[in-house]
């Protein structure tokens, strides 16, 4: 009984995305499309086709990053909402390196340059992290406006000093084909970007579930207090999340300029840091879980635009859609059934009885 | 260089900023009110984009800019309602709940927008001319810069004395403030916390609503998808850079209008020097303030975090 009741209630956040998507329904029907086709169009062409499939892999990987990228703080209890300007700043790095290095083996360039990414994600983070560990600055407005600063860094260095030759609007050169990622799907764009996200997953998942670093991240974002009281060195931690975080959302973005588009161009994130904490939360800042979040929404937008061609429906109610899985996961993850009055009131009678039970005499 | 001393130049220059900064100060406005009730309110952006969306559909189906504006208001004020349920009563992360509701509103206002407008042609709706006001505006320089605009400008000036006036010299704005510094000590004083924040939070989105509407009424006349283009975050920074003071928070959107004019002009005028100096300033500084360079700064002590009567 209190089983199947805790493993509904486990599932929340599925219920509550398929609690969005019947909202969405009502949204496609009062475009006058059948929703049941819409959606067969959306997720059949998006993870049942080969084209559709290869379309979410490519999404999937900047999102999974990303979605990792604000796990990693969040577990320590800081808010990483940077993801989007670390993005920007690991293209830059990975760019920067790629154009510079000379001709090398690909494994050992694709390395260099994605630790390059890394190191401008990370570094990039820093400053949040610094100023949020040793003088109190809010992480979440600072990561927030370094977005912008991020993006129009990007689009000064592609607009002027690494502006490609002969180039109809801003980008770099072409970085030589030694660092392209290799295409996991013959014929697509779909490359092993989103096998660095899956291995780093798993990693992940051991180090909060098997290492005493991990669990000491944990007791900084539960109880700070505790924590210092413990012997973890709070500051140093909260600086150490944020620039791994950082690390992964520049990974990311290094990614996408070796896997998809071999050069930096202006605005080449399609908002992927903002859709990273979308799934970080959907996730419930579980490693495992994030994957499978990523994969929803990537599929999602990936579906959108196959959608409006099947069914002649605008891709844009797929971005409302996103919404309103956002505002339902989030509204039920802040739900706390304990605290509800009924259920509340009977979980109170049921311990009353067992408390009756234990003092019984023999 | 020597064109700065150009007196025309100079007014030109200071009406382009005033008419650019417009939106963003009143999203400003929001922001404080709001996060002095101790909401932060990252859903400025979906709310303007409401607010525009709005605007542009009740001026169309209308003709008549003072129903658009009214429209472009509500829709605010629903968008801003919905994030005060999520945040307010089911104490959803705030953070979270306003990038939903900025997710939501870029999707929803550009579905509705294809319902409404039609997919082909951008229609161009009424909206409100300039409006000189006699006298003042004959004044050097700043006559024509603060005095030559349209009437939503004079709305904003009514407006920022209004809000200051409310906040700091009436009992309500004592209880809003008390809600946003200590909700606990504000609740035992009677003051109901909860009802305090959804008015607050409903005043931002309409505040909000109005800077997406001065977006269609007064500057393109056009609704077209993501037109609020980030000026909903410039917002919240504006108002760490204004202190949470109304006042102060519309004198930094003035200063983020000036750079934005600023790098407009430097692009046309002077290609070698980087533009993007001039758009990545607005937000160092805001950084800078928060950072304590610039002045010292104290957010509100409960922004952020959502109230729990049952909570110790």
């Amino acid at each position: 009984m209190a089983n199947a009741s805790e493993i509904l209630f486990k599932l929340r956040t599925l219920w509550a995305t398929l609690l969005a998507l019947l909202v969405g329904a009502g949204l496609i029907a009062a475009a006058d499309t059948s929703p049941i086709a819409a959606y067969r169009a959306l997720f059949g062409e998006a993870f049942f086709d080969y084209w559709g499939f290869a379309n979410t892999l490519v999404r999937a990987s900047p999102i999974l990053l990303a979605a990792l990228a604000v796990v990693v703080p969040l577990r320590a209890g800081i808010y990483n909402i940077g993801g989007e300007g670390q993005i920007y700043m690991g293209g830059l790095f990975a760019t920067l390196l790629g154009l510079w290095l000379p001709e090398l083996p690909a494994p050992f360039g694709i390395a260099l340059v994605a630790i390059a990414a890394m190191a401008g994600g990370g570094l990039w983070a820093a400053i949040p992290g610094l100023l949020r560990a040793y003088r109190g600055v809010n992480e979440v407005i600072v990561t927030l406006l370094m977005n912008f600063i991020a993006i129009h860094i990007v689009s000064y260095a592609v607009s002027g000093p690494l502006l490609a030759r002969d180039a109809p609007y801003p980008y770099s050169e072409e970085l030589p084909s030694s660092l392209h990622l290799p295409i996991l799907l013959p014929q697509t764009d779909a490359h092993a970007g989103i096998l660095f996200g899956l291995v780093l997953t798993v990693a992940l998942w051991f180090h909060f579930s098997r290492t005493a670093h991990g669990f000491s991240l944990d007791v900084v974002g539960r109880n700070a207090q505790a924590a210092r009281y413990a012997g973890i060195p709070v500051r140093r931690e909260i600086l150490v999340s944020m620039v791994a975080g950082g690390a992964l959302a520049g990974l990311a973005g290094g990614l996408e300029v070796l896997g998809l588009k071999y050069r930096l161009f202006h605005l080449f994130s399609a908002g992927y840091g903002f859709d990273g904490i979308v799934v970080a939360f959907m996730a419930g800042a579980n490693p495992l879980v994030v994957p499978i979040a990523a994969f929803f929404l990537s599929g999602l937008k990936a579906g959108a635009g196959i959608m409006q061609r099947a069914v002649g429906l605008e891709g844009t109610v797929v971005e409302a859609i996103q919404g309103l899985v956002v505002i339902f996961v989030a509204a039920s993850l802040a739900w706390q059934p304990a605290r509800s009055r009924p259920i509340a009131f009977l979980k109170s009678r049921r311990e009353l009885a067992a408390l009756a039970v234990k003092e019984m005499p023999p | 260089m020597t064109d700065l001393l150009d007196m025309g130049f100079l007014a030109a220059m200071l009406a382009a900023s005033v008419r650019l900064a417009t939106p963003i100060a009143f999203a400003a406005l929001g922001g404080v009110i709001a996060e002095r009730s101790g909401v932060y309110n990252v859903g400025l952006e979906g709310m303007m984009l409401a607010g525009a969306f709005g605007a542009a559909a009740g001026s169309y189906l209308t003709g008549s800019p003072l129903v658009g504006l009214l429209a472009g208001t509500l829709c605010g004020a629903a968008t801003a309602t919905l994030l005060s349920a999520l945040v307010v009563t089911f104490r959803v992360n705030q953070l979270v709940a306003g990038i939903a509701i900025n997710l939501l509103c870029a999707g929803l206002t550009a579905f509705l927008a294809r319902k409404v407008f039609g997919v082909e042609e951008l229609h161009n709706v009424a909206g409100f001319g300039a409006l000189s006001i006699p006298g003042l505006s004959s004044l050097p320089v700043i006559g024509p810069a603060f005095f030559a605009q349209d009437p939503l400008v004079y709305l904003l000036y009514a407006l920022v004395a209004a809000a200051t006036v409310a906040l700091f010299l009436t009992q309500a704005g004592l209880d809003l403030r008390a809600t946003g510094e200590n909700p606990r000590a504000a609740d035992s004083a009677g003051v109901n916390v909860f009802a305090v924040r959804y008015v607050a939070l409903a005043a931002s989105g309409m505040l909000a609503g109005l800077g997406g509407s001065h977006l269609v009424l007064s500057q393109v006349f056009v609704f077209s998808e993501g037109m609020s283009a980030g000026k909903g975050f410039i917002a919240l920074a504006a108002v760490i850079l204004g202190r949470w003071h109304p006042a102060w928070a519309v004198a930094a959107a003035l200063f983020f209008g000036l750079c934005d004019a600023a790098q407009l002009r430097l692009q046309f005028a002077n290609p070698e020097i980087p533009y993007q100096v001039f758009l990545i300033f607005p937000f160092v500084a805001a950084i800078l303030a928060l950072v304590g360079i610039v002045g010292s700064v104290n957010p509100p002590e409960a922004a952020g975090r959502p109230y729990d009567r049952e909570s110790r």
